[in-house]
This record gives structure tokens, C-alpha cells and sequence, in this order.
């Protein structure tokens, strides 16, 4: 397992270095590279939870290292499909230190979970938090495409282009693919949502109880509907869209580790150590 | 002397009547066309030819002795053969540009050579020789071909990375095969010369800044809308600037093109011009709501474009992107209005600033060009020096012994592994004295027992039939 960690550990580490050597060099095959060792890097972390699943025969969801592992592992499976489909090079640089980071700390945290509450053994919860964690994947790669865009925005507005400038792609591409982000990500979030309630109405009756983490996801879902809304009906795109998907991304963070610290819940055990 | 074509029509000939296409009929033929064509001295063909380069360019000369120089497309086609009429001379290309005039010639005596093409000059362009001399550089051997390969990849121009001067040479060379002026050596020089330029292009990032007002104004464009294809563009005025900017912009792919004059007649022929929709300066406000790219250039003294015309149009575009060129002095454009969410202002100065940065990075792009070429001349050089009666020769007798070892000792380790050692030494003496037989003649060919002329054109054949450079 420790072994397997490192290896994971290490491949997204050469795929940082892969894409940060990118960014300065501008060297297609540094990209390829960057892009083949995150693949290999997802390969490896894909074993890595298929083990934990295989070990213990629930899905390892279940303490803070997992939680972690999973939404690094959410994120680069995102990216990766992603990348096929827009070809927004430049955004590697953003996507590979983030997974890199959430696998180092994941790694610092106990492997093994410490009590297990039969009522997670069912596939909707499975299919609700893969989902959920994919749509955390989308909207971080949305705030990442906002921050390229507020760059490149600020190079262009200041009149005084430099690094970033050269390297970073037109605004308009950064926009789409922010906007697209964010679309796949509200589905996915809704579809994931959905699920949850179902789940809870299966387990505990209801579909709808108050829990803090119900209902930062609840604004979370409204924020994003907003943002998504503004756009179509009265253009919310360029520096004003970029923005909000920063925020909605700090928004996020508070709903899948804040609320857990902070506020009681029972989302609360996935996040024990 | 004998080009390609005229080996091609021989090739032809043998072709139309089979009976007579033996080889021994084929080097009759090719040796009744030298003797006819050939205006060369016998022992011409002996001589080892050299690469020169004679030229002056905008550093050497200024522009009037540039444009008394300069050869048009017409007089380039008298002048080269009239280059190549000197027996010292056996091959030329002419570039002429309004920047430069380079002439490339192989010869076999640079001495004579070069004075018979100062005198051509003289006498076709009525000056006299020390009137130019001093602004002209000759190049030989390696620097010559340094220095051509340089001008093809825009290291030597005025404005270092521009691109047309690769065309201009292409155009150049083109000539000189339809007048058959150029041969082995120069049809080599030039092929890697293309070659080199094109490394050079997209190897280094020498072509890749703008460094023109409208190419900057472009560049800028496509970093804001990605693809400049259907973006809708408004021109303001007139000015030879902002047409040229809106040529660059047709050229990619953009949108409806409006145009908008205070003298609406004027407008009506411009919109012929691009072919565009000529609206009324009263419009302007509306045609921005449509417009996505804003070229201004009149003559008014104030501002013609407000911050808060701008900004009642926004909601309506549902804040699609807005980028205003601004090539007026004095500006046309608020510059206020660059404080817009979604819009863009870049004035005549910006854009210049955009440019002057861009220089910078060329040249230092052109340090990793140089490094290109470097290992280019050196490459020819080699190929250069290969083509010579000596090194031709050794390359044939050691590609037949590579190929005739190889083989011995396949077939001594198998099928003949029956025979004993001296048996051995037998076949290998039988193999090294058919190697001999069979080089015997070539041998002699290119010693010049059969050769008259153009010599380099057998040893290239001869190095191309048998592959002995290395590609």
C-alpha cells in the first residue's frame, strides 16, 4: 500500500514537473509528457483505490486520506477526459500541482478508516459521491480556467503582456472552457444531489434533514444555477463569470471540508482520522 | 553544358526508339550532346568549382544605388545568362529585392569571375565599377553559403523574422531553372537553403511576433476572440493603416465588414472595396452592438467614440468582447472606454509598444537561428567536398566492399562453411578483383577519360545512383 502510494506520489510529481517545464520551454513533447505520466500517475492511483476497495470491500470513502485520495483521483479523471475533448494545454500547470498537493496531504493522513457504519455499503452511495467528487474536479478546473483568465485579462487590459501573455491562450477559449466546466460540473453536482436524497430517503426516511452539509450543498447548487443563469439570460461571461467560479470554487471547498471541521453533521465521519 | 533536362530528353530519345537504348548508345548520346553544348575548355572540367557570393544589401549600399542596381524580373532574365556566358561561370542565381541584390554563382575561377560580373554590372546598369565596388561584399566557399542561408531565413533583413524573403528566393531560384542557369551544386545549395529556412521558421520563434502595426493589431485580436473567423468588424474612417489592417483581417475569415465615413460616398466606395456594408457616422452607435472588432482612423480632433456610447451597447452584445483599434493621432477612442468590462482599446502607441517587444524577442530568437545554420553549412560542406573525383571514388570501392564483406561472410558462415581457410582467401581475392573490374570504367569516367563538362553533375549522379551520402 506505502509503495503503491509513492509511486502514485512520485508519477504525479514528474507530471507537475512535466508541465511546469512546459510553461517555461513551450516544447510539445514537455507536454506530452506532463500529460502521459498524469495518465500514468491515474493508472496508478486507480489501483490504489480499487486495493483499498478490494481490501475492505466498501468503498474507501471513509476517512480523511480516502476522502482526499478520492477527490485528487476525481480530479485527474476529470482533467484527463477533459483535456481530450478542449486541448487547453497550458492548463496541466494547474490541474497536476493541485492533484500532486491533495495526494501529499492525503498521504500524511492514517491509512486505515476507524469504525465503519454498515449503511455504506449501497451503490447509490457509491454513485453519489463518485459523482459529487467528479463536479468538485469540473468546478476546480472552472476556477482554474478563471484565474488563467483574469491573467491573460489583466496582460491585455494593462497593455503590459509578459510571461503570460505568450503562454496563456485567447481569452475567449479561456471563457469557453471555464463555462463548459462549469456546466458539466452543475450537471454532475445535480444528478449527484439527486441521488443523495434518494439515498437519504432509503436510509433514513426523509429525503431532507438540516444537515449542514446538505445545506452548503444546497447553496453551492444555488450559486452555481445563478452563475449559469446570468450567463444565458444576460451574458455574466468574461471577468465577471472568471470571478464567480473562483468563488463558487472557495464556496466548494467550505462545503467538502469546512462544514466537516466546523459544523457537526452526519456527513461528519468521512472526514475523521 | 548539360542540365537535368537535357539529360531527361536523352532518357526520352532512348526511350522513342528501344532498339537503341543500350547504354553504350546512352553514353554516345549524352557525350555527342556535351561535345555540342559544352562551351568549356577541356581541362575546365578538371577544375574544381567554388561557391561565390557577390551582393550588397541595405547595410552596404543606400537606396538609390540599391534601386540603380536592382534588377527587375526582366532584366534578371538577360543577366543570367549573360552571367553564365563567362567560361569561369557555370552556374547563377539572381535575388533581386528593393533591399538587396545577391548573386550566386559556381565557378571555376572566382578571380575572373568575379570581375566579368562587376564589369556585366557596370555595363547594363551604366556605372562605373569603383561607383559600386565599395558597397559590395564577396563571399566564398562556407561564408557564402552562410550567408545565403541566412538571408533565406530572414536573419539579414531589415525587419529580422519578416517572411517574404523566403518567397523572393524561391522566386529567384525559379528563374534560374527556366533559364537553366542553375546546376548541381547551386539546384543542392538552394534545395537546403529552402530547407534550412523552413527549420529555422519552426524551430525558433523568429516569425512568430508581429512586428507590424496591423500584424500587432491581428495578434492581439486573436488573443482576445481565439479565431478571428465571423467577428464582425467596423472601420472608421479612412487611412492606409487601417485598410491594410482590415486586408490582414479578411485574409482571416472575418465576419461582416461595416464601414463608416463622414462623407458617405466615400464610405459607399470603400465598402465596394472589402466588400462590406457602408453605414451612415450617424449609425456608428448602433453598429456597435454588432461589431466586434473597431478600427478607427479619421481625422477628427476629438474623441468620435465615448465611454458611455460604449457602455449602453454592453448589455445588449450580452458583454461579447469588444476590441478597439485606435490608429487616429489624435485618438478617435475614449481611452476611459478600455476600463469596460469585455472591451479593449489599444491606441498607436500601444500597439508600437507591442512591436517594440516583439523585436526584442526576435533577435533573440535569431541567436538560436544562427546555431541552425551553423550546423547547415557544415553539412554542406560535406556534401560539397564529397563531390570530388577522389572521395567519390574511395566511396564506391567502399560501399562495394561493405556490401561484398557482408556477404562473404554470410555465405562462409553457412552454405560455404565447407571450405577451408585458403579456400576462403580464394573467393575473397575472386570478390576483391571483381570489385575491380567493375570500377575499372566508372573509375576512369570520372577521371575524365569520358567526362567533358559539367563534372559535378556525374559525380552527383553517380553519388545518388550508389547512395553515398547519408540523407
Amino acid at each position: 500500500m506505502k509503495i503503491l502510494i509513492n509511486i502514485t506520489l512520485l508519477f504525479y510529481f514528474m507530471s507537475t514537473a512535466g508541465y511546469s517545464a512546459y510553461l517555461f520551454r513551450q516544447k510539445e513533447y514537455l507536454h506530452k509528457s506532463g500529460f502521459y505520466l498524469l495518465g500514468t500517475a491515474f493508472v496508478c492511483h486507480t489501483a490504489l483505490i480499487g486495493w483499498a476497495y478490494a481490501k475492505s470491500g466498501i468503498f474507501p470513502i471513509h476517512n480523511l486520506h480516502q476522502i482526499l485520495s478520492m477527490s485528487g483521483w476525481a480530479l485527474t479523471a476529470f482533467f484527463l477526459a477533459f483535456q481530450q475533448q478542449f486541448r487547453l494545454k497550458v492548463m496541466g500547470v494547474y490541474a497536476a500541482p493541485l492533484a500532486l498537493f491533495l495526494m501529499i496531504v492525503s498521504a500524511r493522513f492514517p491509512v486505515e478508516p476507524v469504525q465503519i457504519n454498515s449503511t455504506f455499503r449501497s451503490f447509490w452511495l457509491i454513485f453519489h459521491v463518485t459523482l459529487i467528487f467528479l463536479s468538485y474536479g469540473a468546478f476546480a478546473l472552472a476556477c482554474g480556467a478563471g484565474i488563467l483568465y483574469l491573467v491573460q485579462e489583466n496582460a491585455i487590459k494593462s497593455k503590459k503582456r509578459g510571461f503570460f501573455y505568450r503562454r496563456l491562450p485567447s481569452l475567449e477559449l479561456l471563457d469557453n472552457t471555464g463555462y463548459a466546466c462549469i456546466i458539466t460540473g452543475f450537471t454532475m453536482v445535480t444528478v449527484g444531489l439527486v441521488s443523495g436524497f434518494v439515498y437519504a430517503k432509503w436510509i433514513w426516511g426523509k429525503f431532507w434533514s438540516w444537515d449542514p452539509k446538505e445545506v452548503w450543498s444546497g447553496i453551492l447548487w444555488v450559486f452555481y444555477a445563478i452563475l449559469l443563469h446570468e450567463r444565458l439570460a444576460v451574458g455574466w461571461r468574461g471577468r465577471k463569470s472568471a470571478i464567480m467560479s473562483i468563488i463558487g470554487f472557495a464556496v466548494l471547498l467550505f462545503t467538502f471540508i469546512g462544514v466537516n471541521f466546523l459544523l457537526k453533521g452526519h456527513h461528519g465521519e468521512f472526514t475523521q482520522w | 553544358m548539360v542540365g537535368r533536362a537535357a539529360l531527361a530528353e536523352i532518357a526520352e530519345e532512348v526511350y522513342e526508339h528501344p532498339e537503341e537504348g543500350n547504354i553504350y548508345q546512352l553514353s554516345q548520346n549524352m557525350k555527342a550532346n556535351h561535345v555540342s553544348h559544352s562551351r568549356f575548355l577541356p581541362e575546365c572540367g578538371l577544375m574544381r568549382q567554388e561557391i561565390v557570393l557577390m551582393g550588397l544589401n541595405h547595410k552596404t549600399a543606400n537606396v538609390e544605388l540599391r534601386e540603380c542596381i536592382g534588377f527587375s524580373a526582366d532584366e534578371a532574365d538577360a543577366a543570367l545568362p549573360a552571367f553564365q556566358k563567362d567560361p569561369a561561370v557555370s552556374e547563377a542565381v539572381l535575388l533581386s529585392t528593393c533591399n538587396r541584390v545577391e548573386l550566386i554563382l559556381a565557378v571555376s575561377d572566382t578571380e575572373k569571375a568575379i570581375l566579368s560580373a562587376k564589369n556585366y554590372i557596370s555595363r547594363s546598369k551604366n556605372l562605373t565599377v569603383p561607383e559600386f565596388e565599395k558597397s559590395l561584399y564577396i563571399h566564398t566557399g562556407d561564408d557564402a553559403v552562410r550567408h545565403i542561408f541566412r538571408v533565406a531565413a530572414s536573419l539579414d533583413s531589415m525587419v529580422v523574422g519578416e517572411p517574404q524573403i523566403l518567397g523572393q528566393m524561391k522566386e529567384a531560384y525559379r528563374m534560374a531553372i527556366r533559364k537553366k542557369t542553375s546546376g548541381v551544386i547551386l539546384n543542392r545549395l538552394l534545395h537546403k537553403t529552402f530547407f534550412v529556412a523552413k527549420r529555422v521558421r519552426t524551430e525558433t520563434g523568429i516569425g512568430d511576433h508581429a512586428v507590424s502595426i496591423s500584424y500587432a493589431a491581428i495578434e492581439l485580436g486573436r488573443k482576445i476572440f481565439g479565431d478571428l473567423e465571423g467577428r464582425k468588424v467596423l472601420l472608421i474612417g479612412a487611412g492606409e493603416m487601417a485598410e491594410l489592417a482590415v486586408e490582414h483581417l479578411i485574409r482571416h475569415r472575418v465576419g461582416d465588414i461595416f464601414v463608416a465615413n463622414r462623407t458617405f460616398e466615400r464610405g459607399l466606395a470603400m465598402a465596394r472595396q472589402f466588400h462590406g456594408k457602408a453605414i451612415r457616422f450617424e449609425e456608428i452607435g448602433d453598429a456597435l452592438t454588432h461589431a466586434d472588432i473597431i478600427i478607427s482612423s479619421t481625422g477628427a480632433p476629438g474623441f468620435i467614440l465615448t465611454r458611455e456610447q460604449v457602455k449602453k451597447v454592453l448589455r445588449p452584445r450580452k458583454n461579447r468582447p469588444l476590441f478597439f483599434i485606435d490608429i487616429a493621432v489624435p485618438r478617435d477612442i475614449d481611452p476611459d472606454i478600455n476600463r469596460l468590462a469585455n472591451t479593449y482599446v489599444y491606441d498607436i502607441d500601444d500597439l508600437q509598444g507591442v512591436i517594440e517587444e516583439n523585436k526584442e524577442d526576435r533577435h533573440r530568437e535569431a541567436m538560436r537561428a544562427e546555431r541552425i545554420i551553423d550546423e547547415a553549412v557544415i553539412r554542406f560542406r560535406e556534401w560539397y567536398e564529397g563531390l570530388d573525383v577522389v572521395p567519390t571514388i574511395v566511396g564506391l570501392r567502399e560501399k562495394l566492399w561493405r556490401i561484398a564483406e557482408s556477404e562473404m561472410k554470410k555465405s562462409l558462415g553457412h552454405s560455404l562453411s565447407h571450405l577451408s581457410e585458403e579456400d576462403g582467401q580464394a573467393v575473397r581475392r575472386m570478390m576483391n578483383a571483381m570489385i575491380n573490374k567493375v570500377l575499372h570504367d566508372p573509375t576512369l569516367f570520372l577521371k575524365n577519360k569520358g567526362c567533358y563538362g559539367d563534372k559535378a553533375l556525374y559525380l552527383d549522379i553517380t553519388r545518388k545512383l550508389f547512395r553515398l551520402d547519408e540523407e
